[in-house]
């Protein structure tokens, strides 16, 4: 593989309080291409998704050791400034969670936040967004509408689109397909493919087959270790482990 | 590939515009911008600290005050005597006693009736239209000021039932103002407690009273005290009901039945602050009886927040 | 016996009925009794003069009974309350929700509640004593008590109300869409003031009529330091005489049912009144806008 290393952990540790979450995670993530966490529930794969924006360090009493690489630099550094990365690295949650404002203002809140005034420029990425997210031609007509008002696939493209905005380099998507209908999650799942180009992006997910259709590279998990990861092709079809060979074969899960 | 092309013009559009997200957006290039919201934010939260701050000051002052000037005047004969040569010696018992007998009659009264009112509006009453009106008027009548409810004691008990200024019509208004609250604070308690216990306990053939007896009620009770004994501190602080309906100015002996006049904490501070020939003489007396009121009431809330904090860590 | 445990069953809903209909009862007869005591005045006087009259003479001969004086009084003590309680009470609420570690808050939120248990009597007591000489001193004015010191005592009466039904509002904002704020890149002020605020305005409002209206009908506060002077203020040190003070200091020797006495209880209607409108108000805000929560699918 050609392509450079977007994302590299290097024996990371993450602790709930006493509770030790993960343990001595190494992993590389590679630019322009779509990276999938599985593994059974409460394995750490959520966890260490949260890890990469630093959004785990809004829950009180959690630590890590170790070190996240972006670009080279290490994200747990004390220089590294949270709100810069967080703009750099995007995400979407498992549930849609717009806000309770209108369609644009979800948005555009990211650029507004960010500092961008110009009413033109936020109108236009607004609408690039939206169509990246492959949700403007639903809304076009609407924007001034109630997010809340859409439906749960129509909503969760909007929290795609609004992730986007800000122009992160790295997206962070969080089981994004777990809580919607078979054709809202085909919608996302086409979607997550034809953003890759542009962006980097990993993805949790606890459906083997949504991994298998989507990703390129799969890492698997399992009670806060990383078991195997490897190109997606070989990691389903040929399995190092007996432990991965088992989970995706269904017989433990 | 058609999907490569599609994002090959999604590129080019997006490299195409007019503005460039590196500077235009503070995060990155224009670290200016970064550091103006980070100092925005650093002075908002001192300013959020700061108000925070206050409140912990208010409270520090008032109670160094009376603290700082009532200590001396807290004695054993303080404590234990009835007020003497016009109410500029002696001391305070009979009102300590007065304002015990009132807070204690009105949660006596208003305990029973209020937590049988919750237990039927929350587990038996059909909910609806009617139901959310009661709620609204307790809620109201929860925040009616507490003159109004002297205003109704006086002209319910005092004249009609001719009671007369007494420790019954003083305790009763206070109950009847502690009505809501106690009904409020059970609700709570009575909500907090899961369903699945009622339906577990109905499942297994158990009427609603047995179900309310002993599930509901058992679960409900740490939160239905900590209500009760809030009320109580309310009830022992509140002035304004019992200066028309059970308080007098003086008194010289412990009331010997319901019908008498009773001398209260809260009064005697008002009395002695405002109307006595010897404002200035007895200011040590007023501060005194204001820290003996203080540490009741507060010492009163102080277990509840203790005793509400241990139950939510035990639930937790 | 099942036939027993069905009359019991029985017996304790009706007399449970009974008690909750008594217990519901006896609150309705407040209003029935302050209004029937009240409404004899306007055989004396007619509503128009008695709300908008500016002398209240109600012991002299021929006496006037115009609480426009009184009315003005509490709203100005109630507003200039406020305009300290709301920032403050909502500021410490934003602290204590968002910002406060753990331990900072077991600590910060015991205090607001025990400064909400303070009896207003000694808050009143405080400010006659400490606050007022002090206003006096550093002001150079010929009284301590009036309209600010008045206004300063019970804004400390209504922040903690103010302030902790405002933090539930606020706490029970999703973590989601915090999340997803600071996921984007907003600072966390920016994820208060643009996010959680807006999602918690109707709790907030909740809050803030509430306070007020403890504030309007608030009695030995106003009636220790208030000033007593039943006249419009000039300036905001001038002595005022709010309702529920007029009430409290009157009624010992209005004569029961004469003008006096049923004009005492008019003025606990009106407060009744405004206390009843910020109550359903509030309750308006509560019910129509409801907090708004997890996207629905």
């Amino acid at each position: 593989m050609g392509l450079p290393s977007k994302v590299i952990s290097k024996n990371l540790n993450f602790f709930y309080g006493d509770f030790q979450a993960l343990h001595d995670i190494c992993l590389d993530v590679c630019e322009h291409q779509v990276t999938a966490l599985i593994g059974p529930s409460g394995c750490g794969k959520s966890t260490f998704l949260r890890c990469l924006n630093r959004m785990n360090d809004l829950i009180p009493l959690t630590r890590v050791e170790g070190k996240i690489m972006l670009d080279g630099q290490d994200i747990y550094s004390s220089i590294q400034d949270v709100v810069m990365l967080r703009r750099r690295v995007g995400m979407v949650f498992q549930k849609p969670n717009p806000f309770p404002k209108s369609i644009f203002d979800n948005v555009a809140y990211g650029l507004v936040v960010n500092g961008l005034r110009n009413k033109a420029h936020i109108a236009q990425r607004v609408e690039e967004s939206l169509k990246q997210a492959a949700l403007w031609e639903e809304v076009k007509d609407r924007l001034s509408a109630s997010a809340l008002g859409l439906s749960g696939g129509q909503q969760q493209r909007l929290c795609i689109a609004r992730a986007l905005a800000v122009k992160p380099e790295v997206v962070l998507m969080d089981e994004p397909a777990s809580a919607l209908d078979p054709i809202a999650t085909q919608k996302i799942e086409e979607l997550i493919h034809s953003l890759k180009e542009i962006y980097t992006i990993i993805i949790v997910t606890h459906n083997m087959q949504q991994a298998a259709r989507v990703s390129d590279k799969t890492a698997f998990f399992y009670i806060g270790k990383l078991i195997e990861v490897g190109d997606t092709n070989t990691l389903f079809t040929k399995p190092k482990l007996k432990q991965t060979e088992d989970y995706i074969t269904g017989r433990f899960g | 590939m058609a999907d490569s092309t599609l994002n090959k013009s999604l590129k080019k559009k997006t490299s195409s515009k007019k503005f460039d997200i590196k500077t235009d957006l503070n995060a990155d290039g224009n670290v200016f911008g970064l550091q103006r919201r980070k100092l925005n934010q650093f002075f908002a939260f001192s300013l959020f600290r700061v108000a925070t701050v206050i409140n912990g000051i208010a409270l520090f002052i008032i109670i160094y005050f009376m603290v700082t000037r009532g200590w001396r005047a807290i004695t054993w004969t303080f404590l234990t005597q009835a007020p003497t040569d016009s109410m500029t010696k002696g001391g305070i018992f009979p009102c300590i006693i007065g304002t015990f007998y009132l807070s204690m009659g009105a949660i006596l009264i208003t305990m029973p009736i209020g937590i049988i009112s919750a237990v039927y509006l929350n587990e038996y009453a059909r909910p609806g239209r009617i139901l959310r009106l009661i709620r609204l008027g307790i809620n109201n009548l929860a925040g009616v000021p507490s003159v109004v409810f002297g205003l109704f004691g006086m002209a319910f008990f005092v004249v009609t039932l001719k009671m007369g200024v007494s420790l019954l019509a003083g305790a009763l208004t206070l109950g009847v103002m502690s009505l809501p609250v106690v009904i409020g604070a059970t609700e709570e308690a009575l909500k907090a407690v899961p369903d699945t216990y009622r339906e577990a306990s109905l499942g297994l053939g158990a009427t609603r009273w047995q179900t309310i007896r002993k599930v509901v009620l058992p679960c409900a009770l740490p939160g239905i005290l900590t209500g009760a004994i809030l009320a109580l501190s309310r009830a022992a602080g509140e002035t304004a009901p019992i200066m028309f309906t059970g308080a007098v100015f003086f008194t010289p002996c412990t009331p010997a039945s319901i019908f008498d006049e009773v001398m209260a904490l809260p009064y005697h501070i008002y009395v002695l602050a405002t109307a006595g020939t010897e404002i200035e003489a007895t200011r040590h007396l007023q501060y005194g009886t204001a820290l003996v009121l203080i540490g009741l009431v507060l010492g009163m809330n102080l277990i509840a927040i203790i005793y509400r904090s241990r139950l939510r860590s035990r639930m937790n | 016996m099942p036939i027993k445990r069905e009359i019991t069953e029985k017996l304790v809903q009706k007399l449970f009925m009974f008690i909750a209909m008594a217990s519901i009862t006896i609150l309705f007869l407040i209003m029935i009794f302050i209004f029937n005591e009240g409404f004899p005045i306007f055989k004396t006087v007619s509503i128009n003069e008695f709300i908008f009259g500016h002398y209240w003479y109600p012991t002299s001969e021929p006496s006037d009974f115009g609480i426009f004086t009184l009315i003005a009084a509490s709203v100005l003590v109630t507003g200039f309350s406020a305009v300290l309680s709301i920032p403050l009470g909502v500021m410490t609420a934003i602290y204590l929700a968002e910002i406060a570690t753990k331990k900072v808050s077991e600590i910060a939120k015991p205090v607001v509640e025990l400064l909400a248990a303070l009896p207003s009597v000694v808050i009143g007591f405080f400010g006659m004593v400490v606050v007022a000489p002090f206003l006096q001193e550093v002001f150079k004015i010929p009284t301590g008590l009036n309209l600010f010191n008045a206004a300063l005592m019970l804004a400390f009466m209504s922040i903690p109300t103010i302030c902790s039904i405002s933090e539930d509002a606020l706490h029970s904002v999703p973590v989601a869409l915090k999340e997803a704020s600071m996921a984007l890149g907003a600072t966390h002020l920016e994820t208060i003031l643009r996010v959680i605020l807006p999602a918690s305005i109707s709790g907030i409002s909740t809050a803030v009529i509430l306070g007020m209206s403890r504030a309007i009908g608030e009695t030995m506060v106003v009636l220790m330091v208030a000033g007593g002077a039943a006249a419009l203020p000039e300036s905001i040190f001038d002595p005022v005489r709010p309702m529920p003070a007029s009430i409290a200091s009157e009624i010992a020797e209005a004569p029961v049912g004469g003008e006096h006495y049923h004009a005492l209880f008019a003025i606990g209607v009106v407060l009744f009144i405004f206390t009843f409108f910020f109550n359903v108000v509030a309750d308006h805000i509560a019910y129509k806008y409801k907090q708004i929560g997890e996207a629905s699918l």
